[in-house]
């Protein structure tokens, strides 16, 4: 068998499976609140009504509205071809891939700010600059977190950071990768609008930050666009849990516990969302710049440990 | 000519000629007078048939300390203008918008002169074409429009922001959507029709307006309510409250995106509602309250079934709400969040929840007590901050203070009949009546004309006086908090748009 098809399977699954963390996370809020709640595969019926939808288009969006959910769902599925998946490597690898894995987000970030733009709507132009100034803070925690990864773990490509540990150096590196662990699961709270930054369940346009933005999309390119919205949540959640399956299992352990561990994400954001309330926009960047601190902290304790 | 204005007690009615009439510019001063002691306005209606030699203004007063309301009527003397009461009064702002744009007299030196609830401006241009919307300048200032369309099913109204960034320097409320007529639909309806404007004037308060239009009819009628039929209708106000108060928290509760309130809440609200389906037929209250009394009964055993099903809702939401008070993520967005101060408050004349969460000691059950209240105390409770925490604790602790009546006194109801016969209303009569809703003080004043139809009917929601208070809770606050700050609000839309 060509060795590129079970390497394929980690996109695949990702593609296949990302929705069901949304539903997920749906479901542990239901039960949270004793409300019946929408059944685990909702998101995937959500997904084809919309696709079998009409679109309503502004008059005064150009062509770059339309490109731009394209643009965020490509630049999204890219980004899972450079991320391990349990047993998988990442389908491609090289040295400094983490780079190209933030500025692959970062470009899907962007097709959504110019769509919002490009609108001409007050609300949309608001999201679009919440959007902005949170994730140029946001962007440096990712960075030192992915950084002190790739420290500890002697490696700069993201197969390597992500999936190289020894169970000996997972259990000596701990603190550390508690640290970076707790930073990465802040941001996939800020990046992908849950509470207690964003509500993604709110109707309230004043208050939303990446919902607002995509208030003018209809039809197949908003498809596009929650669609693409979970792919980014599944590459968070596999950045964290990806940390901490041991290399050296046999492959059904390490699938298991990837697979664990993705639960375990969205029931602790199920559960995040359903203990907490939002913060006031204004107290986010305090937020964003705890999980800075949390990687700084994390990149410390590992320099005073004698980098291993 | 009399010095004073004349005092009329809540509930009661009057001979339209014993109400004193001076000059506009005189009536002006003696409302001013009794205005900068403490006296509030009530409403602001021109007669239909002056007694003089033009167009009358009459003013309705409340002076709380005293537990009394003030009368005076101005004599225009043929003009269509008369120097405002708001440059010196600001709570009087709306009422005259009103009777500029739907009684065509001008309040001269008026300072914010806008169409209150109608699509065109008295000189027949449309809005929102022309609507003087108010507007700042600057390459780095934002305007923001929100609605009368919502992404929520609410009521419909327009807002309008001048931001800069996240700031809010000023919120423009433009309302009048729901406007239906509702003042000429009752003026000219027959009794039993009344009854069913007087509960459909704001859905969510249709106890307490019913309420205040009974007690117009039986003080224009001049009958006494038996005891029991009073203390049902206190039960249904307390319920309607306890209710609408309960839902409120829950709404609070999602809109900072704090679940366990926000679905147990919303839920307990319609466990009350429930309640007043008992007594009567309909989970609003409709139908329940009719001049001389109420419509159904309460039995004993219905009276212990109510009662005994209300404890159990009632621990339930202590724990609900419980756990909203409890979390401090939930803390630090409420408190300082819209803030009110007791001097914007006190000028604007804030009634209700709003009012006593800025530290307005006002609450018509004790300062103006009719029917049932005269023998139930519920003292009122006030805090200083005038944020939204203040706002929601204000609701908690009357919704403690309505279970606590209502536990009491369901199992306890006086005996007797639960009604007595409507009378016509007599000829030449002013009547006036306040009721402390759910939302605040609920005004209804009634005059009658020649052979007793009603000549002039004026009802005054809460939210005409509140709606004010909204936008100056917006003034320096982040725009993403508007939805928290009018939701701690709660204001009526169909209220105020009559």
């Amino acid at each position: 068998m060509n060795p590129v098809v079970p390497r394929l399977l980690a996109p695949i699954s990702a593609l296949v499976l990302a929705p069901l963390l949304l539903g997920l996370i749906g479901r542990v809020k239901a039960m949270m609140g004793a409300r019946r709640g929408a059944p685990l595969l909702q998101p995937y019926r959500d997904l084809a009504r919309l696709l079998g939808k009409g679109e309503v288009l502004s008059t005064t969006a150009t062509l770059l509205f339309r490109l731009a959910p394209v643009a965020v769902l490509a630049s999204t599925a890219a980004a899972l071809f450079l991320l391990p998946a349990g047993p998988l490597p990442p389908v491609l690898s090289f040295p400094g891939d983490l780079l190209l894995l933030a500025y692959l987000l970062a470009l899907g970030r962007f097709g959504t700010l110019a769509a919002a733009m490009d609108t001409g709507s007050a609300f949309e132009g608001m999201g679009a600059s919440r959007e902005a100034a949170f994730s140029a803070l946001s962007e440096p925690a990712l960075f030192l977190a992915l950084g002190g990864l790739a420290w500890a773990r002697h490696d700069l490509s993201l197969g390597g950071l992500l999936g190289g540990g020894s169970t000996a150096g997972l259990a000596r590196q701990a603190p550390a990768l508690g640290l970076f662990t707790a930073a990465l699961f802040l941001l996939l709270l800020a990046e992908n609008s849950r509470i207690p930054v964003d509500d993604p369940a709110t109707h309230l346009e004043l208050t939303m930050i990446h919902e607002v933005m995509v208030l003018d999309h209809s039809g197949p390119t908003f498809a596009a666009i929650l669609y693409g919205a979970s792919l980014k949540l599944w590459i968070f959640a596999s950045l964290l849990v990806s940390v901490w399956i041991p290399a050296g299992l046999p492959a059904w352990a390490s699938a298991g516990l990837y697979a664990a561990g993705m639960a375990l994400v969205a029931v602790s954001v199920g559960l995040v969302e359903s203990l907490t309330a939002r913060l006031k926009l204004a107290k986010v960047p305090r937020f964003l710049a705890l999980a800075g601190v949390l990687a700084g902290l994390g990149c410390l304790v590992l320099f005073a440990g004698g980098r291993p | 000519m009399s010095r004073a204005l004349m005092p009329l007690a809540n509930g009661a009615a009057a001979r339209l000629e014993e109400v004193p009439v001076w000059p506009v510019r005189l009536f002006r001063d003696r409302v001013l007078e009794a205005a900068f002691e403490g006296a509030r306005l009530v409403a602001l209606l021109p007669l239909a048939q002056p007694r003089g030699s033009g167009r009358e203004l009459l003013a309705v007063l409340a002076q709380d300390h005293r537990g009394t309301l003030l009368l005076g009527a101005g004599d225009l003397e043929g003009a269509s203008a008369y120097p405002a009461f708001t440059p010196e009064w600001p709570q009087a702002q709306a009422f005259e918008r009103d009777l500029w744009e739907s009684r065509g007299l001008l309040p001269e030196g008026h300072p914010w002169l806008k169409p209150l609830r109608f699509p065109r401006l008295p000189d027949g241009q449309t809005i929102p074409a022309s609507y003087p919307y108010f507007a700042m300048e600057g390459a780095e200032l934002h305007e923001v429009a929100v609605g009368p369309v919502h992404a929520g099913i609410i009521e419909p109204g327009h807002f309008r922001f001048q931001c800069h960034g996240e700031k809010v320097f000023h919120l423009e409320i433009q309302l009048g959507f729901q406007h239906r007529g509702w003042r000429g639909l009752m003026a000219g309806a027959p009794p039993a029709r009344r009854a069913v404007l007087a509960e459909s004037l704001a859905g969510d308060t249709a106890v307490g307006h019913a309420v205040a239009w009974a007690m117009i009819e039986e003080a224009l009628g001049a009958i006494l309510v038996p005891p029991r039929s009073q203390a049902l209708r206190a039960v249904a106000l307390e319920l309607e409250r306890l209710a609408n108060h309960t839902g409120d928290l829950g709404a609070l509760a999602g809109d900072v995106g704090f679940l366990p309130s926000a679905s147990y809440l919303g839920g307990l609200r319609g466990d009350c509602l429930n309640l007043t389906q008992r007594l009567c037929g309909s989970r609003m209250g409709r139908g329940l309250v009719v001049p001389g009394g109420v419509r159904f009964d309460a039995p004993a055993a219905l009276a212990e079934e109510v009662a005994g099903s209300l404890s159990r809702t009632w621990r339930s939401i202590e724990e609900a709400a419980g756990l909203l008070f409890d979390a401090s993520p939930v803390q630090e967005r409420f408190q300082g969040t819209g803030a009110v101060g007791r001097e914007v408050a006190e000028a604007l004349g804030l009634v209700g929840v709003a009012g006593r969460a800025s530290g307005c000691d006002r609450d018509a059950r004790r300062d103006h007590p009719a029917g049932f209240y005269r023998f139930a105390q519920i003292p009122p409770q006030t805090l200083a901050s005038g944020d939204v925490y203040a706002r929601a604790v204000v609701r908690f602790l009357e919704m403690r203070q309505s279970f606590e009546f209502l536990e009491g006194h369901l199992r306890a109801l006086p005996q007797g009949a639960v009604g007595v016969p409507a009378k016509k209303a007599r000829s030449g009569h002013v009547a006036a009546a306040l009721v402390e809703g759910w939302r605040g003080e609920i005004a209804h004043v009634a005059v009658t004309g020649a052979s007793g139809e009603m000549a002039s009917y004026e009802a005054v929601d809460p939210s005409f006086h509140n709606w004010m208070g909204l936008a100056m809770a917006l003034r320096d606050q982040a725009i993403s908090d508007f939805p928290l700050c009018n939701k701690s609000f709660n204001l009526s839309y169909a209220g105020h748009d009559q």
